[in-house]
């Protein structure tokens, strides 16, 4: 994959230059436009060496002042301390007032006891036994994608198949109707909208009339699922699960938003962030076609390349202190994955895509602790079988542009992706 | 050295010997021991390490600390017997240590 229009100018280098001239009170690694124009990279490269655990104050409102955590050690400190570091206020930086509407109660936003038992309720669906059922399923679906493709055009890699395959995972997950499955990454986008942070989000208004429509449509399912012997989708496991059975409205949607943005944003920008990374490094690529045994190895590599979720949110329960500063109760912290995956100290050549690395699962792009994420494998299986039937296919996958980039500090992902494939 | 033993959920034994001091975690990954995957470099912090150990060796092998007993809480396959084996370390006490694992490591 190489002969691209794809060319390295000379914004990127400013950009660096720009970034490590701003005084250090300055850099606002939640800024939403330094993930647009992906000038992310130098704000946390100059962080980790001079202020790897820095104090920044945000101009959004519910933000304010916060915590950046940007080296592997600290975040990992921060994420097995988890009677210190509370989830319990939220995964992202944005505060929502007391009672505000917008606000979804979801396990990944719980401490112990609660978090563990919700978890527990929908962990077995990618239980390994279920994941040797998905499969054939993920395999036929992801040839029957690929095999759709246009050729001889340029089209959009994100919608017509990271999009389409995660879309149709989730369904199949949710036992959800396929015809309807498009509604998923809509509801997915809605859920995650903010007009605080993205001026293209849209109105408050029309967010809650969509997630309405999303609480519809589900209790539906719930409905049917709960009237009906326990079957082996996650709505049916909500439903029957002694720990998930009872929850409010507002719970069930947290936790499906949960699932959704979980299995929907993530393996989503792992499939176009994998399809970039082996096209900017085509001696990796050529690995690859080499030794296709290197399959599982560069599909962690690609996960933490991509690290499609750039940072969790904890809240400190009590005065503290992390890598020599003082942490006070309540304040908010943002361990940054995307920064900690690039920590030279803690990972070899952590700024080079390397598909055969020493230790390639040792990245932080799924977290740990308590809440490392539960459909990691899952995520793993999709990639490996997306890449697999990729290399059966086509010889190569010619980028002909530019990717867009999602403007979140959270999602770190791509909007568009043009491709065409000879 | 203390000679471990990894039985696989399909049944096959790997024996390795390795330097006291290791922890059981690294004497399966350094050694390429299949199911054993140690995601997290021994920080207790992923649980892709669990083992069954047989009641014999309970006294020498300690308890588990309290935040094994948390990841090991989010297990799919939890037993009495259930350890992480990056909280375990070797010494020649537990030479001849035989450990299986669960079926979710395979």
């Amino acid at each position: 994959m190489n002969a691209s229009p794809r060319t390295e100018s000379s914004a990127p280098i400013d950009a660096r230059a720009r970034i490590a001239a701003l005084p250090l009170d300055q850099l606002n690694p939640a800024d939403p436009e330094r993930f647009f124009d992906d000038t992310i990279g130098y704000v946390f490269e100059r962080l980790r060496r001079e202020d790897p655990v820095h104090r920044s104050h945000s101009p959004v409102p519910g933000i304010d002042s916060y915590w950046s955590v940007t080296r592997y050690q600290d975040i990992m400190q921060v994420e097995t301390h988890h009677d210190v570091y509370s989830s319990d206020g939220g995964i992202t930086l944005l505060d929502f007032p007391p009672g505000d509407e917008q606000h979804l109660p979801m396990f990944i936003a719980m401490d112990p006891p609660k978090h563990d038992e919700q978890r527990k309720a929908v962990s077995p669906i990618v239980a390994p036994a279920n994941l040797n059922n998905w499969r054939d399923l993920i395999r036929e679906r992801t040839c029957r994608v690929l095999d759709s493709l246009p050729r001889n055009e340029t089209f959009d890699w994100v919608d017509k198949v990271s999009i389409e395959l995660t879309t149709h995972m989730l369904a199949t997950l949710f036992d959800f109707p396929t015809e309807d499955r498009r509604l998923l990454p809509h509801w997915s986008d809605m859920a995650t909208a903010n007009k605080l942070l993205n001026p293209d989000a849209p109105e408050p208004e029309v967010r809650m009339a969509e997630l309405r429509k999303m609480l519809e449509y589900f209790t539906r399912l719930w409905n049917e699922r709960v009237n009906a012997p326990p079957r082996t989708d996650l709505i049916s496991m909500l439903a029957h699960g002694p720990a998930t059975r009872n929850m409010g409205p507002q719970e069930y949607m947290g936790n499906l938003v949960l699932l959704i943005v979980g299995g929907n944003d993530t393996t989503r920008n792992s499939m176009t962030g994998g399809l970039l990374a082996l096209h900017d490094n085509p001696d990796e690529m050529a690995k690859l076609r080499a030794n296709p045994a290197l399959m599982e190895s560069m599909v962690s590599e690609i996960i933490r390349w991509q690290t499609p979720l750039a940072y969790m949110r904890r809240t400190a329960l009590a005065d503290t202190e992390l890598a020599g500063k003082h942490i006070r109760k309540g304040d908010k912290l943002a361990m940054w994955y995307l920064s900690g995956n690039r920590d030279e100290t803690a990972i070899p050549d952590a700024n080079r895509f390397i598909i055969d690395r020493a230790r390639p699962r040792q990245h932080l792009s799924f977290g740990f602790g308590i809440h490392r994420c539960v459909g990691n494998r899952l995520a793993e299986l999709q990639l490996k079988i997306l890449w697999e039937e990729i290399l059966k296919r086509f010889e190569v996958i010619e980028i002909k542009g530019e990717p867009t980039r999602v403007r979140s500090a959270f999602v770190h992902g791509f909007s568009e992706l043009p491709v065409c494939i000879p | 050295m203390p000679k471990i033993t990894f039985i696989a959920f399909d049944g096959a034994k790997s024996t390795v010997d390795v330097p006291p001091g290791t922890t059981l975690m690294r004497a399966a990954t350094d050694n390429r021991v299949n199911g054993i995957d140690g995601d997290c470099g021994g920080n207790c912090a992923c649980a892709t390490c669990h083992v069954y150990v047989d009641p014999s060796w309970a006294d020498r092998l300690g308890v588990r600390t309290a935040p094994e007993e948390d990841m090991l809480n989010l297990v799919a396959d939890l037993r009495d017997t259930s350890r992480l084996a990056c909280q375990i370390t070797l010494d020649d006490t537990l030479d001849g240590l035989v450990v299986a694992l669960p079926e979710s490591q395979h």
